[in-house]
């Protein structure tokens, strides 16, 4: 696979690569939905994303490397493993897992392994594409396009966590956690609601229109066409910061405090717009939080709030038919009207 | 002795040849050419021309339109797998083209899947996959030529598709394409292959050919890398390793110049940064688009100082190039470019909904649906040693044994286009006597509408009257985002052109019904016509015209709601329902909600 494109290195795009950050300090968050038009770095910086996370921990031998300090989510492989008291664990890098478009069911999920039943005539499970994930990023690029049995499939693992398999004489239940990064261009099909719902944060990107940014994207991308290695060495110290960013947020994610006053805005706020359920206001904290961890700060505050209100509330808007203006343009109207301007 | 049409033709021609050498340099990098055009000797020569300059080994692939995925992407080869006893891949076209060049046969009715995944190995050079108990990456570094046949103005190839290629051709009008005085040969071309990756290409050039693109109105970035990826081959065809002007100028000619959305300012001057601003009434200029055009005249920032001179080469060579419709085009319709980009979307979907096999996928037949058998037994087959096996096991493997082992995971049924396409076309009276709240409920009707479309696979257009037109504000589109941009621009007032809103309608809904859907025709109107068909005021005139289009709707036989919106209904009202044979609904106070429920009630999408 090519050396992806350093993540320091993408111009712009400030909250697609803030929500992408979120993501990756705190999974919970429940995935990010990327909307924009062609060409502007959407496959780029999840890529890129993939190749800046630190390795993790994981049991050796596991198909869907658990984590080994956390035996209520582990796979049984994994608690027989860590059972028996030998070495057992071992770094491998996040797994970022692409779901091509025209993916098959079986590839998805997991099925019997062909090659084992035809040679041997053994009956072995061999693990999909959404056990690959498990602990990692499950990216769908065109998620709008997608047919609809794989977007079922997604929407009912993404709620449980869990990916059950009752086909060809197996059944077999894996831990399937992951991240779900998806992206596409709204005007060439509508995503279901069941899914969009799915996702934590929505952002949405532009071409930028500056032409001093333009510049600067099409030269840093030829930049990096005629001297892959070059460049990304050049980027390296930017890519190892943000790398030393994510990590400290992650530590100091458990510690960082809400206080009450900011839980009651965040209420105030989902009120205000009629966000429907509580999904809103959990993403919302959950993303402050990530995003005070990210900025160092030991408690979460308004700013946080603010910065973070657009792409955790912006999807989840009832549409008000008489209201012509944007999802985004509402949300920071009550933002506006609740804060303070 | 040659007019101004010779020339054009000429240049038209030439083009194309250096598009062609261009492209064989380096298919994968440019991502390919649209070449709009009838199967015709030109066509068939510009192919050869391009064949022959690819290297003697590149594949060169053609993929039909109707393709499945297993052929497109590849997938398990069943009967080299059973005879192996153990999975074999079967490459798809994607991977076959690997180094060569895909070609894309009525390129302009491909799916919209087909189209992404094919963009998707544009952009990674390499095919992602994970069907059939494969899953890795296949390289496929390949260029594609899209032959678009389109011949409606709502036929195009998908933006998705063409934003990937580098060069957009035209060959309306050429006749034939002789490359043999272009002084390109295929020995130049593989020289240049060598030359290409020493050429650079100093960074002034990128700020010109960015520069051009945002002059031209091109809001997509992959146009400007496209164009210096373009100018770099145009340096190695040369045979120097540091591209100048010129190159640059053939990029901006060939990669620039079809994708303009507006002609540029007569005199660029961005020195003056303030200038533009303070003439909005340039000859040239449109109107500027709040979202894409302030940027036209930013000042140059000091890291980006752009020489000035090899700017205005680049932008006039693109200049040149532009067709010379684009202008009529820009001022007819005032936004020209984006209505134009907007009728393409819904030309594909009708793609999508006609002549690609549904496929089959796993599930058991119920309700109707029919098993497939074939892909049933293709699921089974793997398995038969195994299962063979098991029921030796377990003693039951007798000489009953059935010769292939079918079991209920090995269910796969016939996907089938099992409802034809739903548009309800909306008709909206935007005239003064219709109160203009009105005007909003209509807005919000077809936004809830547009909100459940996923589930139910309609579409909505919107036609909007008022003075003496109806215009179609919106065509046939299921997308959510278009809709609301374009509804957004309907104004309030004027007179009621009832008898045209409806031809308009009509006609729309012939079209649709022409391509196998089922239009359905919601009229939100008080009735009271005042405009003829003529154009003229007069309300006498106005209603027999009403009367007479009424007739010809009912004559039409297409499913009609008349939502009657004025404050108090009105007898005239529910007679001209009657003469359209129309389900007739008085809404004195209705809100978007209810409007939306009627309509769901009666229009066929509930059949």
């Amino acid at each position: 696979m090519p050396l992806p494109f350093p993540f320091s290195a993408i111009v712009g795009q400030e909250e697609m690569k803030l929500a992408l950050l979120i993501a990756a300090v705190e999974p919970a968050i429940g995935g990010v939905m990327v909307f924009g038009d062609r060409g502007t770095g959407k496959s780029t910086a999840v890529r890129a994303l993939a190749a800046l996370l630190p390795p993790m921990e994981a049991v050796i031998g596991c198909p869907y490397h658990c984590a080994p300090d956390d035996p209520s989510e582990a796979c049984q492989t994994s608690l027989a493993k860590l059972g028996d008291g030998k070495k057992k664990t071992h770094k491998v890098p996040v797994p970022v897992v692409d779901l091509p478009l025209g993916a098959t069911e079986d590839r998805v999920v997991g099925a019997l392994d062909l090659e084992k039943a035809l040679a041997q005539g053994i009956k072995a499970f061999e693990p999909g594409l959404l056990a690959r994930a498990n602990r990692g990023f499950l990216y769908v690029d065109e998620v709008n396009l997608l047919e609809d049995h794989l977007v079922d499939l997604l929407i009912d693992v993404a709620a449980s966590g869990e990916n059950v398999v009752e086909r060809e004489g197996l059944s077999i239940r894996h831990p399937a956690r992951f991240v779900l990064i998806g992206s596409g261009n709204p005007e060439e099909g509508e995503l279901r609601p069941q899914l969009l719902d799915r996702f934590g944060l929505s952002v949405e990107v532009s071409t930028p229109t500056d032409l001093a940014l333009r510049i600067s994207v099409v030269r840093r991308r030829d930049a990096f066409e005629r001297d892959r290695a070059a460049f990304i060495a050049e980027w390296q110290k930017e890519d190892d910061k943000v790398r030393r960013r994510i990590v400290a947020a992650r530590k100091r994610l458990d510690t960082v405090t809400v206080p009450d006053a900011v839980l009651e805005r965040a209420a105030s706020l989902c009120l205000s717009l009629g966000t429907d359920g509580l999904r809103g206001e959990l993403t919302l904290m959950r993303a402050a939080r990530a995003l005070a961890a990210l900025d160092g700060d030991a408690t979460v505050g308004d700013r946080h709030l603010r910065r973070i209100a657009a792409p955790s509330l912006r999807h989840r808007l009832r549409r008000n038919p008489l209201d012509d203006a944007g999802s985004t343009v509402r949300v920071e109207r009550a933002v506006a009207q609740l804060f303070g301007a | 002795m040659s007019s101004p049409d010779d020339e054009f033709l000429q240049a038209r021609h030439d083009d194309a040849v250096s598009a062609a050498a261009l492209f064989a340099v380096d298919p994968a990098s440019l991502g390919g050419v649209a070449l709009r055009s009838l199967p015709g000797p030109a066509r068939d020569a510009w192919l050869q021309l391009l064949r022959g300059w690819l290297p003697a080994a590149a594949p060169w692939r053609k993929v039909p339109l109707n393709i499945a995925d297993g052929r497109l992407l590849g997938g398990l080869d069943l009967s080299a797998t059973l005879a192996a006893g153990r999975p074999i891949a079967e490459r798809g076209l994607l991977g076959e083209a690997d180094g060569g060049v895909l070609l894309l046969t009525m390129a302009e009715r491909l799916s919209t899947g087909t189209v992404a995944r094919i963009a998707a190995v544009l952009d990674d050079g390499e095919l992602r996959l994970a069907r059939e108990g494969i899953v890795g990456a296949v390289p496929a570094r390949l260029g594609v030529v899209a032959l678009d046949e389109s011949l409606e103005p709502d036929e195009a190839l998908a933006p998705a598709l063409l934003d990937r290629l580098a060069f957009a051709l035209d060959f309306d009008g050429l006749r034939r394409i002789d490359a043999s005085n272009s002084g390109i040969d295929a020995e130049a071309i593989a020289a240049a292959r060598v030359l290409l990756p020493e050429v650079r290409l100093p960074e002034a050039l990128i700020d010109a050919l960015a520069h051009t693109a945002i002059a031209l109105g091109i809001a997509s970035l992959r146009a400007v890398w496209l164009a210096s990826r373009a100018a770099r081959i145009a340096a190695a065809l040369d045979g120097r390793a540091l591209a100048n002007e010129a190159d640059a100028a053939i990029a901006s000619r060939l990669v620039l110049a079809p994708r303009a959305t507006r002609l540029p300012v007569n005199e660029p001057q961005p020195e003056q940064p303030e200038e533009a601003p303070s003439e909005p009434g340039e000859a040239d200029a449109p109107p500027p688009e709040s979202s894409s055009s302030p940027d036209q005249e930013q000042p140059p920032q000091q890291p980006h100082d752009v020489d000035q001179a090899m700017q205005d080469v680049v932008l006039a060579a693109a200049a040149a190039a532009i067709p010379p419709n684009l202008l009529a085009q820009l001022k007819a319709g005032g936004q020209g470019g984006k209505a134009r980009a907007s009728g393409k979307s819904g030309a594909l979907q009708k793609a999508a909904t006609r002549g690609r096999p549904a496929g089959a996928r796993r599930g058991e037949p119920r309700a109707g649906q029919r098993l497939a058998i074939i892909d049933t037994l293709r699921a089974a087959a793997p398995w038969q040693r195994l299962r063979r096996q098991e029921l030796l096991m377990r003693g039951k493997g007798d000489g009953s044994t059935p010769r292939v082992l079918v079991r209920r995971e090995d269910f796969h049924v016939a996907r089938l286009e099992q409802r034809r396409e739903t548009t309800t076309i909306f008709v909206v009276d935007a005239s003064g006597s219709s109160a203009l709240n009105r005007l909003a409920e209509a807005k919000g009707a077809v936004e809830l509408l547009l909100a459940d479309c996923y589930v139910r696979r309609d579409r909505v257009a919107v036609i909007g009257f008022r003075g003496a037109i109806a215009e179609l504000l919106l065509p046939p589109t299921r997308s959510l985002v278009r809709a609301k941009r374009s509804l957004a621009g309907l104004p309030g007032g004027g007179g009621t052109p009832l008898a045209t809103a409806l031809d308009a309608a009509i006609e729309l809904a012939d079209a649709i019904r022409r391509r196998g859907e089922t239009p359905g025709i919601v009229l939100m109107t008080d009735g009271r016509a005042n405009i003829g068909r003529d154009g003229a005021p007069g309300r006498a005139q106005a209603e027999a015209d009403a009367l007479a289009a009424s007739r010809r709707l009912r004559a039409s036989g297409h499913a009609t709601l008349f939502v009657d919106t004025s404050p108090r209904p009105q007898a005239a009202a529910a007679k001209l329902a009657g003469e359209m044979a129309a389900f007739y609904l008085p809404l004195p106070q209705a809100d978007a909600r209810q409007l939306s429920a009627a309509v769901r009630a009666v229009t066929p999408a509930n059949r």
